[in-house]
């Protein structure tokens, strides 16, 4: 009953094809958005900014690239860190070599490097499928990893191989602080996810689902393979870059190459599988997932009261974590996005039973 | 139906669970004690090392609460927790505990303490890192925060050199460095450079990518270049596993050295017998076992049950005893902020006061107990180390016997390398450089 | 063989061949040493295999690409270490293996059954969140250290061929046995598969899974069996990689190696992985020697994907793999 669109007539094209439709949508997200840029600020504890809220938007976005790789084109990839990693020391070495850059135009131009690595990575798909694609970029993730341990140019010659991020300032405006640290992040990923949103609802996006479908019917009809796949990896990897940016100068602040291994795809492509493929809010969910449950795994015990060595709290983790894995793909397999969506379908009924 | 009843619960109940979990966190926290956070991993490829350091560490905070009744009466808290030698899990980690006012955090881990040497400058947090950590922090005018104490790698490098160099002129002759590839192994190679260029030495280096355990191209590159010296500069099983494949390949051990972190039992103990011979880096103590320490720790913890090792036989293992010491230097820079600041509940800033003016002599060391374990230490502001010695032990197929003097670095050469890349890090972050001359 | 249609797969392998033998042509390399790597390298090839062999035998028989068998081979190792602390080596052994079959037949009902019919990419993440599972489950029963697990290998390398070549040739005498016990176990296999009736119901049930089941084999006892089969395997790959290194967690990230040899070889061939295993093993350690040092070091940890993914840029479906058909 709550979520009823009966009396809201469209009347022009244009409100037929926004993006949020029916008025409730339009009204949980405006609120979500005003809620986060102007209520979160006030009531979250400076932990719940630095610990919480800025890696989860972050990895939200790295996951929303992917999402629209192996979501959406049905591309699988295992090289996610490796992407980051190239946004991270793209921006790096921007902010290093050019400093009259802004922040914003720094990471506009680590996402453009990562979608050109990602393009250069991605034509290997167009012969390969499958999981011979996901073992494919694999080689990519390696590859790069051992690029930025190994060549110094892209660390500046420092000696040790870590790098650290100047500090931050947009506008000339100086980001200090954990709040003005998350509203940073906040806008970009807001302004990113709307870019997503709008480019799956499109006619490239339309290109996409339709490979990942029946790619060979897809070519039939006119689609582009090439062209279809090239232009999914150079979006997924210029939100992946951004985020690996992100990550590198607001979160880390310092870092090296190891922060960007193989464990951070699989962690990706776990967000991206339990939050829901083919759904930008699955993205959301499933990096909120992924980022809380080892948070909450580890106070667990200590809430409860049981006293666990820090070892066994951490191998619980791992096992909670890959049995979680399993109950979702057998209980949703399409993800949070899914129930989320089921729970909206039962909003238009209830209170009523049918 | 009834599944999707079951789902919604369960998805419920999870985020129930989540939020409670976050909310929960940072309960109160006694104003009474000081909190010392401790940073380790007990899982993953590194665990073997980090376990009995880890072990170490704790058991002598928890001696000095049981035998002293803390630091002049005020008791220590201390919480573990969990990184798995990840920087990301370090700073999240360091977040995380923020809220509990910690006074010190020993992150074992160099690039962990990269990541937080730039956040401790705001928090006003001491970084103790004793015998790892960026060599450069041993300048107090620019790292006002990192205290590098018992030694660093660039110490540890020129002391390796010194040591061969006595065996015979170097010029030549070919080392090899098998490290590991991270910030932690990459660290003595500048020192090593440039000392190859002054006493005419090749210099080979052959990257070991983490966690290290494929290193069979690396020794059979060995095998054919001949090297005179190989230096290991590995961690957790990539030491284990370069023993091994060095007897695969019959490279004589006596002509191996390992850093101090290269040179312990979880390093030694799988090859077994086969691993006589090599050589490592003591770190100023070795495997000394019956010091009067460890017999306060056996009689204080262990003989009433509250040991944290798993088994007896650990304790005054090499690592047990380098996070023994780690524990003491943070403990001895907090009685040293008390003595000036009063026998209370420290701050940060106090602490660092403390860690800059620690004097631990010949007669302290005595007194707590580590004699013969430790060189005394004295740090100032224009040196946040506070000693730079170390000596060689060699391993005999049972046990690690010393077999060299005691070395002291070089300071001629090492001080202007510190200063120049101490000044390269305050340009780049705009930071400003204490006078030491006129800091208190 | 057809040669005329496997031209491009022949032209590759004579590539790599001649690739592999440059080094001596350039005058990088003389003959006993290039010896020394090829044979390390060959021999580490084989222990690759015998990782990719589970895999491939899981995939032939139920489609489903097992990630957790390096998982799997960990706590196969981990289990007959702590179990041989307290008992006798083969009694260690045989209780080890009666636990991988009791595992195998958990996996069967607890994952794999529930999710029959889905796509290969969810049954894929399955296997991640198993290998997840038994990395936590086998640390958490076990413990994080390293083992040493003794079964006897020879240690001490042997010199080989020292009156022809001066210095002779060094063979890794661990790594030979280890390569003679995968070549047994290959044996083993291609008899149960080629004379026993559950071998020719598990080629069966691997051709065709429909008509397997017209026939009346029952598939769920057959995927328990392949998945036991395949425990063995992991089994035998522990002790094996156990020795050598040390059972410790690492030996889980080894079995990522196995992945290029997979592709290279082919998902569903059994010779595939072998020679796919050498293929990879000779390239990587070939390369990591002679072409490392010009590009810094390090770079056997990528060589061996990059090399699979040319190869697959040629032939999509491996070296003996059966061919992709798209059915719009």
């Amino acid at each position: 009953m709550i979520y009823r669109e009966t009396g809201q007539f469209k009347t022009t094209y244009a409100s037929d094809s926004q993006l949020f439709p029916i008025l409730q949508d339009r009204a949980f997200v405006i609120g979500a958005l005003v809620f986060a840029f102007v209520a979160v600020p006030f009531l979250a504890s400076d932990y719940l900014f630095r610990a919480i809220l800025t890696p989860f938007l972050i990895l939200a976005l790295a996951a929303l690239g992917l999402n629209i790789l192996v979501g959406y084109c049905g591309q699988v990839s295992l090289g996610t860190g490796g992407f980051m990693a190239v946004g991270a020391y793209a921006a790096y070495n921007f902010a290093v070599r050019v400093p009259q850059l802004d922040l914003i135009v720094i990471f506009i131009l680590a996402g453009l490097c990562a979608a050109l690595v990602g393009v250069v990575f991605g034509i290997p798909s167009l012969r390969i499928k499958g999981f011979y694609l996901a073992v494919a970029t694999l080689a990519a993730q390696f590859f790069i990893d051992w690029a930025f341990a190994r060549i110094q140019w892209f660390t500046n010659d420092t000696p040790s191989g870590s790098v650290s991020a100047p500090p931050l300032s947009v506008l000339g405006h100086a980001i200090q602080g954990p709040v003005q640290k998350y509203l940073l992040v906040l806008s970009i990923v807001a302004v990113a996810a709307l870019v997503a949103r709008n480019l799956t609802r499109g006619a490239i996006g339309r290109s996409w689902m339709a490979t990942r479908d029946m790619d060979v019917a897809a070519e039939v009809i006119g689609i582009r393979p090439l062209h279809a796949k090239l232009t999914a990896f150079a979006v997924s990897s210029f939100f992946v870059g951004m985020s690996g940016a992100l990550w590198a100068f607001v979160y880390l602040g310092s870092w090296e190459p190891l922060a960007f291994d193989v464990n951070r795809s699989f962690q990706l492509l776990f967000m991206v599988i339990i939050g829901g493929l083919g759904s930008i809010l699955g993205s959301f969910l499933g990096a909120a997932f992924i980022v809380i449950l080892p948070l909450v795994l580890n106070q667990l015990p200590t809430a409860l009261g049981i006293p666990l060595s820090t070892a066994m709290i951490s191998h619980i983790e791992f096992m909670v974590f890959g049995a979680l894995i399993v109950f979702f793909l057998i209980a949703e397999p399409r993800g949070l996005a899914r129930l989320w969506a089921i729970g909206k379908e039962k909003l238009r009924l209830w209170p009523f039973p049918h | 139906m009834k599944r999707e009843y079951r789902i919604k619960a369960a998805a419920l109940a999870l985020a129930v669970a989540g939020t409670l979990g976050v909310a929960l966190d940072a309960l109160a926290q006694s104003s009474k004690e000081i909190f010392v956070p401790v940073l380790v991993y007990r899982t993953g490829p590194y665990a073997p090392n980090g376990v009995p350091w880890a072990n170490g560490f704790v058991d002598y905070l928890k001696l000095v609460n049981a035998r002293d009744g803390g630091v002049n009466g005020v008791k220590i808290a201390y919480e573990e927790c969990e990184t798995g030698y990840a920087t990301d899990r370090g700073v999240e980690c360091y977040e995380r505990l923020k809220s509990k006012h910690p006074v010190a955090y020993s992150p074992l881990s160099t690039g962990i303490t990269y990541a937080l040497t730039d956040k401790v400058f705001g928090d006003h947090i001491v970084l103790i890192t004793a015998g790892y950590g960026r060599a450069d922090s041993v300048d107090g005018a620019v790292f006002r925060w990192n205290f590098p104490m018992l030694g660093t790698y660039w110490d540890g490098a020129d002391i390796l050199v010194q040591h061969v160099k006595a065996k015979g002129s170097l010029k030549g002759k070919k080392i090899a460095l098998v490290y590991h590839d991270s910030p932690y192994g990459k660290e003595p190679i500048p020192v090593l450079e440039e000392l190859a260029k002054r006493e005419g030495f090749e210099l080979l280096k052959l990257p070991v990518t983490a966690p290290g355990v494929e290193q069979k191209a690396t020794w059979l590159q060995i095998r054919q270049q001949r090297p005179d010296y190989v230096f290991v500069w590995g961690w957790g099983v990539m030491n284990s596993t370069a023993l091994k494949e060095a007897i695969a390949v019959s490279y004589p051990r006596a002509q191996i050295y390992g850093v101090w972190w290269s040179a312990a039992e979880p390093d030694v103990v799988p090859a077994e017998m086969a691993a006589k011979g090599y050589n490592g880096l003591a770190l100023g103590h070795s495997a000394e076992k019956t010091e009067p320490i460890h017999k306060d720790m056996i009689k204080y913890l262990y003989d009433k049950g509250q040991g944290t090792a798993a088994n007896k036989s650990e304790i005054g293992s090499v690592l047990y005893n380098r996070g023994m010491l780690s524990a003491m230097l943070t403990v001895e820079s907090i009685r040293a902020a008390q003595k000036k600041y009063g026998n209370r509940v420290v701050t940060g800033d106090e602490v660092r006061w403390g860690a800059e003016h620690l004097n631990i002599d010949a007669a302290r060391i005595k007194a707590l107990g580590v004699e013969g374990m430790m060189q005394p230490v004295h740090t100032s502001c224009a040196d946040h180390g506070g000693v730079h010695a170390a000596r060689i032990h060699t391993w005999d197929g049972s046990e690690w016997s010393y077999t060299s003097e005691m070395y002291t670095s070089e300071t001629k050469y090492l001080a202007p390398l510190i200063k120049s890349s101490a000044e390269k890090y305050a340009a780049e972050k705009k930071l400003p450089i204490e006078d030491c001359g006129k800091a208190s | 063989m057809d040669f005329a249609r496997h031209r491009l797969t022949i032209a590759f392998l004579a590539l790599l061949a001649l690739a592999a033998a440059a080094p001596m042509f350039l005058g990088v390399a003389k003959f006993p040493q290039w010896l020394e790597v090829a044979l390390g390298g060959l021999l580490t090839g084989v222990l690759y295999s015998l990782v990719a062999l589970g895999l491939v035998l899981i995939f032939k028989a139920s489609g489903v690409f097992n990630f957790a068998q390096g998982a799997m081979v960990l706590f196969a190792a981990l289990t007959l270490v702590r179990l041989a602390e307290k008992m006798p080596l083969a009694l260690a052994i045989a209780v080890t293996l009666a636990i991988m079959i009791a595992m195998a037949w958990v996996i069967e009902r607890v994952v794999l059954r529930p999710l029959v019919n889905q796509e290969g990419i969810v049954l894929f993440m399955a296997t991640l969140g198993v290998a997840y599972f038994l990395d936590g489950f086998g640390q958490s029963l076990w413990g994080s250290d390293i083992y040493t697990l003794h079964v006897g290998m020879p240690k001490e390398p042997k010199i080989i061929l020292e009156s022809t070549f001066d210095g002779g040739v060094l063979v890794d005498m661990e790594d030979f046995v280890a390569a003679i016990i995968a070549a047994v176990l290959v044996a083993a296999l291609a008899l149960f598969f080629q004379k026993t009736a559950t071998g020719r119901a598990l080629r069966a049930v691997a051709d065709d899974h429909q008509a397997a089941q017209s026939v009346g084999i029952p598939l769920n006892r057959i995927w328990v069996i392949v998945w036991s089969v395949a425990g063995l395997v992991a089994l035998v790959a522990g002790i094996v990689w156990g020795s050598k290194l040390g059972v410790q967690f690492s030996i889980s990230q080894v079995a990522l190696k196995a992945l290029p040899v997979v592709i290279l070889g082919g998902f569903t061939s059994i010779p595939g992985a072998i020679v796919g295993g050498l293929i990879i093993g000779l390239g990587e350690k070939l390369s990591e020697v002679y072409l490392g040092p010009a590009f810094g070091g390090g770079i056997e940890n990528w060589f061996a994907y990059v090399l699979a993914l040319v190869f697959l840029l040629f032939r999509p479906e491996g070296l003996f793999g059966e061919k992709i058909i798209d059915r719009v």
